[in-house]
């Protein structure tokens, strides 16, 4: 067994040192009844080329979006990750590190750490951030868990164009604390109204959460509602599914969010078939002993050196228990750090000119299907990704693309499956990774399957 | 002035010692020693219009903006390629991780994690996968979900498992989340709302069952280390919703009353949340569902084999019982005879989901990683590193218990409990004696938890650790112990000497929080 160091030679002094005939002696303390008696039904080990063979079996058996056109997104984005950044999380000092509770052996988590929270503050235009979530939905749910636990209130409005994994998230979260959540539809057919849940705040809303562009792919202006929002006492949250957008809109920082919920997944990190993400959160001075989760903290050490440490742990479950601001404990490390190189290597320059590019791609794709015969594009504001309404049902379209090769859009009624009424629409994106091709690719497909 | 000349005297000499023998080497000009790089942060090594990725130029006009374009620049550092590999190799060079060394911490089973889990994560039509792609196009990826969660239902001798969980308090939240949803299945939501957790529990299982709304309720343990099982009936009544036990428990012990506290519960009418975070001590030995369990969670970051990646990420599966299978969150995969499907709504689904805990579908990352260490050892291969790990935690007791002191007496499970009691009087404390022990080129162990003794060391060698490495660990804690005991608690005091930085002031961090790097004010003023 080649990860196992022991020769039976190994095993047999080590038993006798501890006083133990056979194996089983240590386990003692076990009931005689739930020690098994035979071993367990299940293959016997393997090589690693064999393994191998195993899982690229699996593999085969799927559509890879490397060789098939692919215009998903629905909160999860197909963008070109550098060669270095795989290289450099896989060093096996960052990759087999723990949580760095060890500061003076653990700089390099720490560090980094300190780095992605100045950039998930720059990026989004907050003054702190964590040192990441789970994901964007969990990352929300946590907002709005901490907007209630800042204003003493128990109940939130979240807009009709939250990704519905966010608001399911979060409604799984709200239903065991007894928080009200008020959640309208929305009607992606015309542009998104701020009156649609400025209305709906009153005294007892702790916060408003509006993600922005929305899940139809509508860019939401938040400081109207910002305002409407803090003249009731209630806190503006800000969702993002696609944080390249932030490299060519307006921050959330500067229209007047109180936190920023969002999903870093787009810089660094594979598909992956939707995890391990990166949920970055982000707030401001004023609320950041209410934030969850890790966070690195400037220092000194005993020789006035600049140091970096896990801080503000009185808010944490390991100090706290049951009083703690949240129960994370593991969160998404080794994702943030491909966050952080991704986002170092791009820097101001290659971050904007992402970000133009992917808007710049969409607009092509946008303008390529409005001109195919059963297709309209609804939105008249959009980042990467857009919603079409098709003449057929979605669904079938999806899988006639799927049969030809081509990863076409997500049904939106796959995520709100009681919206018959949506039955028609898909949601698109292009990125960068998207050819022209790709797109003529689609353009005819759509104009066989329709 | 001065300090050039001891510049000067230092030159054509190694590590001239400053003030003793121990002392750290001499300070440099460019303040790197050696292969130990003095590194900035990213920001302080920015110029503008530098850039490590080469994009094209292109201008957007405004008119599908929704007039939210951005005004102000994001003040992202600009690096090269190179910068940026440099930079982040030398960070890394300041981590200590398990492919550096041994990583005793308790609890947290850092075993070796073997490089064809990454190679497998990453295979084309894995890594790659879209996670909204239609699901006719991902039936090999549903298939290693639901093979994966054969293995675990088989490992545990649980009838269901709940995939998505992220982590292991989120497999924590999962499983309370099932009981709580059971509970109001049954109607008692308004009376059921007291949760038991031993006072040695893992701080996220109260702070679980706090977000789950529940009262929490300790439960003391005994003088061998175990729940109190008298004090525990005691504390049972129709008002209770669960149990949450660690098994084995954060002592490294063996709940030996375990099927009692089982039956005990359930006569009462709760349910039993048994924390799996120490797993890898029973694997393929005892099944958690002959121990009378409902739900209990699995760490796949520690018992297999995930990278740990500095703080994740990880994944929580959980094992559910008959009785709360029905309340599994989703998505879930479903196998029939036209292959695999996504349960994803709860109105899709034919029994009672109680929501939904994370975007899309689970840890995937995570899971291919773990079912290729599943597959690598075998079922043999897996019972073998269960007992390795265990006999390698009674080595360490066995051959520390003479000078250190072991808390609780008897075999332990895969790790091993000492106290402070040891270094009384001494002068050195648990963290003193930790730093020590980073100078001799270990981690230290996991330290002050459990909380129930004093001055907890809690040592979790695995089964990763040859006898060679465990041999040089003891004769290192033996030296160390010897020289507390010779009353040099100030080499203790002023450990780690030889580390990037030394003991770093927590307190000062915490008081006045700086989260994040801004630019220094001169520097922002000049540039106006």
């Amino acid at each position: 067994m080649r990860y196992l160091p022991h020769t039976e030679n190994d095993r047999r002094a080590m038993l006798a040192a501890i006083d133990a005939e056979r194996v089983e002696d240590m386990y003692c303390d076990v009931p005689k009844a739930a020690l098994l008696s035979q071993p367990v039904d299940l293959p016997g080990h393997a090589g690693e080329m064999e393994v191998e063979q195993t899982i690229a079996a699996m593999a085969a058996k799927n559509l890879s979006p490397s060789s098939a056109p692919c215009f998903l997104g629905a909160g999860a984005y197909r963008h070109h990750v550098p060669a270095s950044v795989d290289y450099l999380i896989q060093r096996g000092e960052f990759l087999t590190a723990y949580t760095p509770y060890q500061p003076e052996v653990s700089q390099g988590t720490l560090q980094y750490l300190y780095e992605f929270q100045t950039q998930v503050a720059l990026m989004t235009g907050m003054e702190v951030a964590n040192a990441s979530m789970y994901d964007g939905a969990t990352a929300t749910a946590e907002a709005v868990m901490m907007a209630c636990r800042a204003t003493r209130k128990n109940r939130a409005v979240l807009a009709g164009g939250i990704h519905p994994h966010y608001f399911d998230v979060t409604k799984t979260s709200a239903h065991s604390l007894n928080i009200e959540l008020v959640h309208p539809d929305s009607d992606p057919t015309r542009p998104a109204d701020p009156a649609s849940v400025t209305d709906l705040i009153d005294e007892q809303t702790s916060c408003v959460v509006v993600q922005s562009p929305d899940m139809f792919g509508r860019i939401i202006d938040l400081a109207p509602i910002a305002e409407a929002a803090h003249a009731k006492g209630a806190l503006l949250v800000a969702v993002t599914t696609e944080v390249v957008s932030l490299g060519l809109l307006e921050a959330p920082g500067n229209q007047g969010a109180d936190i920023v919920a969002a999903e870093g997944q787009s810089l660094g990190n594979a598909l992956s078939y939707g995890g391990p993400y990166v949920g970055l959160f982000a707030t401001t001075q004023k609320l950041v002993r209410q934030m969850p989760g890790r966070v690195a903290g400037e220092t000194q050490d005993v020789e006035g050196q600049r140091g970096w440490v896990l801080t503000l742990s009185t808010r944490e479950q390991h100090i706290r228990r049951e009083k703690a601001t949240s129960n994370i404990c593991t969160n998404s490390g080794l994702c943030a750090l491909a966050f952080t190189i991704h986002a170092s290597l791009l820097g101001e320059e290659g971050f904007t000119r992402l970000a133009r590019l992917n808007h710049a791609k969409a607009c092509q794709l946008a303008d390529k299907l409005a001109a195919v015969a059963g297709v309209e594009v609804m939105n008249d504001s959009f980042f990467n990704e857009f919603t079409v309404k098709l003449s057929k049902p979605a669904h079938d379209v999806v899988e006639a693309l799927a049969e030809r090769g081509i990863l076409g859009g997500v049904p939106i009624t796959r995520m709100l499956p009681e919206r018959s009424d949506l039955e028609n629409f898909m949601l698109v994106a292009a990125t960068e990774t998207n050819t022209d091709a790709d797109m003529d690719t689609l353009v005819s497909a759509l104009k066989e399957v329709l | 002035m001065s300090q050039d000349r001891s510049r000067d005297m230092s030159q054509g000499r190694t590590n001239v010692p400053v003030g003793g023998s121990q002392a750290p080497a001499t300070q440099t000009i460019s303040g790197s020693k050696g292969l130990e790089f003095a590194e900035p942060l990213i920001f302080e090594m920015s110029e503008n219009g530098r850039t490590g990725v080469d994009l094209p130029d292109v201008s957007v006009g405004d008119e599908r903006l929704g007039g939210m374009r951005r005004k102000d620049a994001v003040g992202l550092p600009g690096l090269s390629e190179p910068q940026v590999v440099r930079h982040y190799t030398r960070l890394s060079q300041k981590n200590y991780g398990i492919d550096s060394g041994f990583y005793p911490l308790g609890s947290c089973t850092m075993k070796h994690n073997p490089r064809v889990n990454e190679k497998a994560a990453r295979m084309k039509g894995l890594g790659d996968l879209h996670p909204m792609q239609p699901v006719s196009s991902v039936q090999g990826a549903l298939e290693l979900i639901d093979t994966l969660a054969h293995w675990i239902k088989t490992l545990c001798g649980m009838p269901a498992v709940a995939m998505s969980p992220a982590a292991g308090a989120h497999g924590e939240l999962c499983g309370m989340m099932a009981i709580k949803a059971a509970i109001e299945d049954r109607g008692e939501a308004d009376t059921r709302t007291r949760v038991l957790v031993p006072e040695s529990a893992h701080g996220t299982n109260p702070a679980t069952a706090a977000a789950c709304g529940f009262s929490v309720d300790s439960i003391p343990g005994d003088d061998r280390g175990r729940v109190d099982l008298e004090a525990f009936k005691a504390k049972l009544g129709d008002d209770v919703a669960g149990i949450m036990l660690t098994n084995p428990n954060t002592c490294g012990l063996f709940e030996n009353d375990v099927i009692d506290i089982a039956d005990a519960i359930h006569e009462a009418g709760g349910y039993f949340y048994c924390d799996g975070a120490n797993f890898n001590a029973i694997v393929g030995r005892v099944r958690p569902g002959d121990l009378g369990i409902d739900c209990m969670h699995l760490n796949l970051h520690k018992t297999f084999s995930t990278p740990h990646g500095g703080g994740g990420p990880g994944a929580g599966p959980v094992v559910l019982s008959e009785a709360l299978a029905p309340f599994a969150p989703v998505p879930y995969v479903v196998h029939d005879t036209n292959g695999y499907r996504l349960v994803e709504h709860q109105a899709d689904s034919d029994a009672k989901p109680f929501g939904r805990l994370k975007g899309y579908h689970g840890q995937m990352g995570v899971f291919i990683r773990s079912l290729t260490f599943m597959l690598s050892h075998g079922a043999d291969g897996l019972l073998q590193a269960s007992t390795d790990a265990v006999l390698n935690a009674n080595y360490l007791r066995a051959q520390l218990q003479d000078v250190m002191s072991v808390s609780f007496g008897g075999m332990c499970m895969h790790e091993v409990l000492f106290d402070d009691h040891f270094l009384k009087d001494t002068g050195v404390t648990t963290l003193d004696f930790a730093k020590a022990m980073i100078d001799e080129g270990f981690h230290p162990m996991t330290m002050y938890f459990p909380l129930v003794v004093h001055g907890a060391l809690l040592m979790e060698p695995t089964e990763s650790e040859s006898k060679q490495t465990l041999d040089l660990y003891i004769q290192t804690l033996r030296g160390l112990n010897d020289r507390a005991q010779a009353g040099d608690a100030d080499f203790f005091k002023e450990a780690p000497r030889l580390t990037p930085r030394r003991r770093l002031d927590e307190t000062a961090a915490a008081r006045k929080p700086v989260l994040r790097w801004t630019e220094p004010v001169e520097q922002a003023e000049a540039a106006e």
